[in-house]
């Protein structure tokens, strides 16, 4: 064999072996994790494919390369060819090449375009709807609404919304060794979502404050959320997907844009059934207790305002109350947390700048995280805010 | 000056010529091609270390898992200089002082044709520099407001809610578009106006043809940018709503104008170093340019098509099935002309006489890391694969491999490839092979481990990571500090060859293989203050076209 015969064989192997290691490299985080939807797989199969063929590409290149570097050296006596520029091949190279390349191109977008085509529009008719057509149909809408930092479901079929919070938020602004040392630091929350595999779920995306956008790799989609627009786009996870699987926010959306983790806990139909009874009964309970019209003892609402503070407002003004100035002023001390409790109130409720309204809490979670603010961290204002204050004051 | 007893031998010249003015007039007063071409590059020379700080300070703080050494706010913040300071104010300066030094030589003119607005251009760019640095320093003084945490693309509604130091930044934007469009407006007049008697626009060297095109981008595309964010000041101080979907306004309108500037933005800084590239690689090929009219045909395409495929930077905010495939088709076309220059850089080096010269080091470097760059730039344009890229670590190494070896280095690759010819001394040969190597493998490093962070799920612009992460993040912060440092060397190699001591003497041809290949290399090393008082005969008129 020719000395350059043997180069060859071993410029393929290696290059075989490349693409190889490339198909095995999913274990290896290397990779896109495993996808768990039709739709994820098709798109891992395009993915693969125009690697592939990138990869081919590149090594085709490298061999030219090397082989020009090699062979047409100066050091080497190679006298210059001042007339290749002019040969036929000079002359319609411009055709030649641009050509081929169309070719690839061509290859890429077809084996693109069908995927496409399958998964862009989101369907619009429920599966139980009259003549729906059992392809083009979903079984339930999931609501995902952004906010800075934290995600907010709603079923809307079912009545259930929840916070799907980071966990756990730490007093320090910079995480412990513990923390980081964690397993799914940065990518657990203390409410997953929970949904059903072998169900076509609708997901409707939207922001109530800046961009983010919603990315769980194993669904194979991300779609940004955008305030006053409503995305559509749907995944179904195949039937024996059960499974945890966990994304986070994609798009930049200020300060804690690194803390936006989403868990998601695909369970069996029965098994989400089961879940959404109990969410109901849970969020039937706390209606009911925020609905009474009792009077609340100082030691009540302060434990529940912790619990309230340190999910929605400690991201920001921090567990202990002390912000991080000047985008988030501090609590402990303020004027407004010990100052009149209209304004405190108010502030609450309307936001102000940085600072969202919170308006969609009920008035006894208000109540709660007000009075907790004015009597935590050496604010001991001793004021106790009734439900019915926040009643009056929105 | 006179140019009326002149015989076109340039040599001559100095012997006439009124040197320049002595003390600081020289620079601020300027009206000299070569010296405000001198200020442009060391401009962005300054500029590329306090972006290169920059991006250590972002490399230190990714190392490992958790928040070590700054605040999340400020890290979007220097993510956000990172990115405005190495395109603003090192590349397209860098790019103008190359355009400045070269254009005149190589077209034969005596100087470029509006001298004194050739100094607004360069003089406008430290005021706008300065607003640039203040937009981030501001937040530390008492009642600064928030940090810039928006990244450079400035998205609102986040951008709408940042401080005072946008509304720097956004003034800094307009005093940089200014410059270019000032820049480009004096290099089109240039080219079209003052080339020597007889030379076509066909036989101009090919760095000029990759500034014409250049310039027409930007004429084109930076106003758009301008309106954009004075949209965005209006937004955030006069009440309108034009981004505030609140108000009737639309959020994403501000990315379609943003990308229709940005899209073209990245040719803007890739076309100077196509040109550069064109220059180095026949000389240390020592045969002539492939596909002189292929080249000029294919940057063309580009420049056009590059204008009408802005949205792939925006695939996931849920365009219609329709113009997502006409984006994604349109995108994937880019590869088109881009394949056809990058053919014809091989197909010049093919059958030639290679020798291996810094300049020529980095033109191989380049084409090799480009090829790679252009290849996950086709997979990212791919919607469907692009609905996990997108906003990935995956996207930062694209970019990077794009923009680094096509505009960066290709830069350096000409700073080295001219230094002689600018300085009249031969640069340190194996300081430069130095700088080179250590620059690559520290640039391979550093972005080939972001791709598989990218596809394993880790987003971009987080300060924080999951520890499933730890291990490629250390390679690219390790492979980041290499990178970093290996630019020492050439703010070393740059400081002596201007100094010159025991270095040798650059002839009027520097290298063995530049004697045909643009007008520059038939005047003296270091060219005299004003050259081309009378312009060059040009018998040898097929000199650049290669058919």
């Amino acid at each position: 064999m020719s000395r350059r015969g043997i180069w060859g064989g071993r410029v393929a192997a290696w290059v075989g072996g490349v693409v190889a290691s490339m198909e095995s490299a999913a274990e290896y985080g290397l990779n896109f994790p495993d996808p768990v939807t039709r739709v994820g797989q098709d798109i891992y199969g395009v993915h693969m494919l125009t690697m592939q063929i990138a990869t081919w590409l590149m090594a085709i290149v490298l061999v030219v390369m090397v082989y020009i570097l090699y062979k047409f050296r100066k050091s080497k006596g190679y006298e210059p060819d001042q007339h290749f520029h002019k040969s036929w091949f000079g002359q319609w190279s411009w055709v030649m090449v641009p050509a081929m390349v169309l070719v690839v191109d061509l290859t890429i977008a077809g084996s693109a375009q069908s995927t496409l085509e399958r998964f862009w529009n989101a369907p619009k008719q429920f599966c139980s709807e009259e003549g729906a057509d059992p392809d083009r149909c979903f079984d339930m809408n999931v609501k995902v609404i952004a906010h800075q930092w934290w995600w907010e479901y709603e079923f809307p079929e079912h009545g259930v919304e929840y916070d799907g919070e980071f966990y756990p938020i730490t007093v320090e602004s910079r995480p412990t060794e513990q923390d980081v040392a964690g397993e799914h630091y940065l990518r657990d929350v203390d409410h997953p979502i929970v949904l059903p595999v072998g169900r076509t779920i609708r997901y409707l995306n939207t922001s109530a404050d800046v961009l983010h956008a919603w990315w769980v790799p194993e669904l194979g989609f991300k779609r940004d959320s955008i305030p006053g627009y409503i995305m559509e786009t749907w995944a179904k996870i195949d039937e024996d997907k059960e499974g945890v699987y966990r994304g986070q926010c994609a798009e930049l959306c200020g300060t804690w844009h690194s803390k936006m983790p989403i868990v998601i806990n695909a369970v069996s139909p029965e098994a989400f059934d089961h879940w959404i009874e109990n969410e109901k009964r849970l969020l039937l309970a706390a209606l009911v207790e925020a609905n009474s019209n009792k009077e609340w003892t100082l030691e009540e609402l302060y434990s529940k305002g912790e619990a309230a503070y340190n999910t929605k407002c400690a991201a920001c003004h921090k567990p202990d109350g002390s912000g991080l100035p000047p985008a988030f002023p501090p609590l402990r001390g303020s004027k407004v947390a010990t100052g009149p409790i209209e304004e405190h109130l108010k502030m609450v409720i309307n936001g102000k700048g940085t600072m969202p309204p919170w308006a969609m809490l009920s008035d006894l979670e208000i109540a709660a995280i007000v009075t907790y603010e004015r009597n935590a961290w050496g604010n001991a204002t001793g004021d106790v805010v009734q439900p019915s204050a926040v009643k009056a004051a929105r | 000056m006179s140019a009326m007893d002149m015989t076109g031998e340039a040599v001559h010249h100095d012997d006439h010529d009124h040197g320049p003015i002595k003390g600081w007039r020289r620079w601020v007063y300027s009206t000299n091609h070569k010296d405000i071409g001198t200020m442009y590059l060391i401009f962005a020379l300054a500029m590329l270390f306090v972006g290169g700080l920059s991006a250590m300070a972002i490399r230190m703080e990714l190392m490992f898992p958790g928040i070590q050494l700054l605040e999340p706010d400020l890290y979007n913040n220097i993510v956000t200089n990172h990115a405005l300071i190495m395109i603003f104010g090192a590349v397209m300066p860098a790019a103008a002082g190359l355009a400045n030094w070269m254009i005149p030589m190589m077209i034969g003119a005596p100087d470029m044709a509006l001298p004194r607005m050739n100094n607004l251009s360069f003089w406008i760019l430290p005021a706008a520099a300065t607003m640039l640095i203040l937009s981030f320093v501001v937040p530390f003084f008492p009642g600064g407001g928030t940090q810039i945490n928006t990244g450079w693309t400035l998205y609102p509604p986040l951008s709408i809610k940042v401080g005072m130091s946008m509304d720097f930044l956004i003034f800094a934007i307009h005093l940089l578009g200014i410059s270019s469009v000032l820049a480009s407006i004096n290099i089109i007049v240039t080219i079209f106006n003052m080339r020597a008697p007889g030379m076509k626009l066909t036989q101009m060297p090919m760095f000029v043809w990759t500034w014409l095109v250049t310039a027409f981008l930007l004429i084109l595309v930076v106003p758009v940018l301008a309106g954009g964010v004075t949209m965005l000041l209006f937004d955030r101080h006069f009440g309108t709503s034009f981004f505030d979907a609140a108000g009737g306004g639309d959020p994403v309108l501000f990315q379609h104008l943003f990308w229709f500037f940005g899209h073209p933005e990245v040719y803007i800084l890739l076309l100077p170093s196509i040109g550069v590239l064109s220059m180095v690689i026949p000389t240390f090929s020592r045969k002539p340019l492939f596909g002189y009219m292929s080249l000029v045909g294919a940057m063309i395409f580009l420049a056009t098509l590059g204008m009408v495929v802005w949205a792939h930077h925006q695939y996931t905010i849920g365009m219609s099935y329709g113009a997502v495939n006409y984006f994604m088709i349109g995108t994937i076309l880019i590869s088109i002309p881009v394949g056809l220059m990058k053919f014809n850089f091989i197909a010049t080096m093919w059958r030639g006489s290679l020798t291996f010269e810094t300049p020529m080091l980095f033109a191989i470097a380049i084409v090799i890391m480009f090829v790679f760059g252009g290849l996950t730039g086709v997979m990212l344009a791919v919607i469907p694969a692009d609905m996990q890229y997108h906003d990935s670590m995956f996207v930062v190494a694209h970019f990077h491999y794009v923009l680094v070896p096509g505009a960066v280095l290709a830069l350096f690759a000409g700073v080295f490839y001219w230094l002689p010819k600018w300085t009249g001394n031969m640069y340190n040969e194996r300081l430069g092979k130095l700088f080179f190597w250590t620059n690559i493998i520290g640039f391979n490093l550093t972005f080939f481990v972001q791709h598989f962070l990218g596809l394993a799920g880790m987003p971009r612009r987080i300060i924080d990571y999951s520890i499933q992460f730890t291990e490629f993040n250390v390679i690219s912060s390790v492979g980041a500090f290499i990178f970093g440092l290996s630019h020492l060397i050439l703010l070393y190699i740059v400081i002596d060859t201007i100094r010159g001591k025991n270095l040798k003497k650059a002839p009027a041809v520097v290298w063995e293989g530049a004697k045909d290949n643009g007008l520059e290399w038939d005047l003296p090393s270091p060219p005299p203050y004003h050259s081309w008082n009378t312009p060059p005969k040009l018998d040898k008129n097929a000199k650049y076209a290669d058919a």
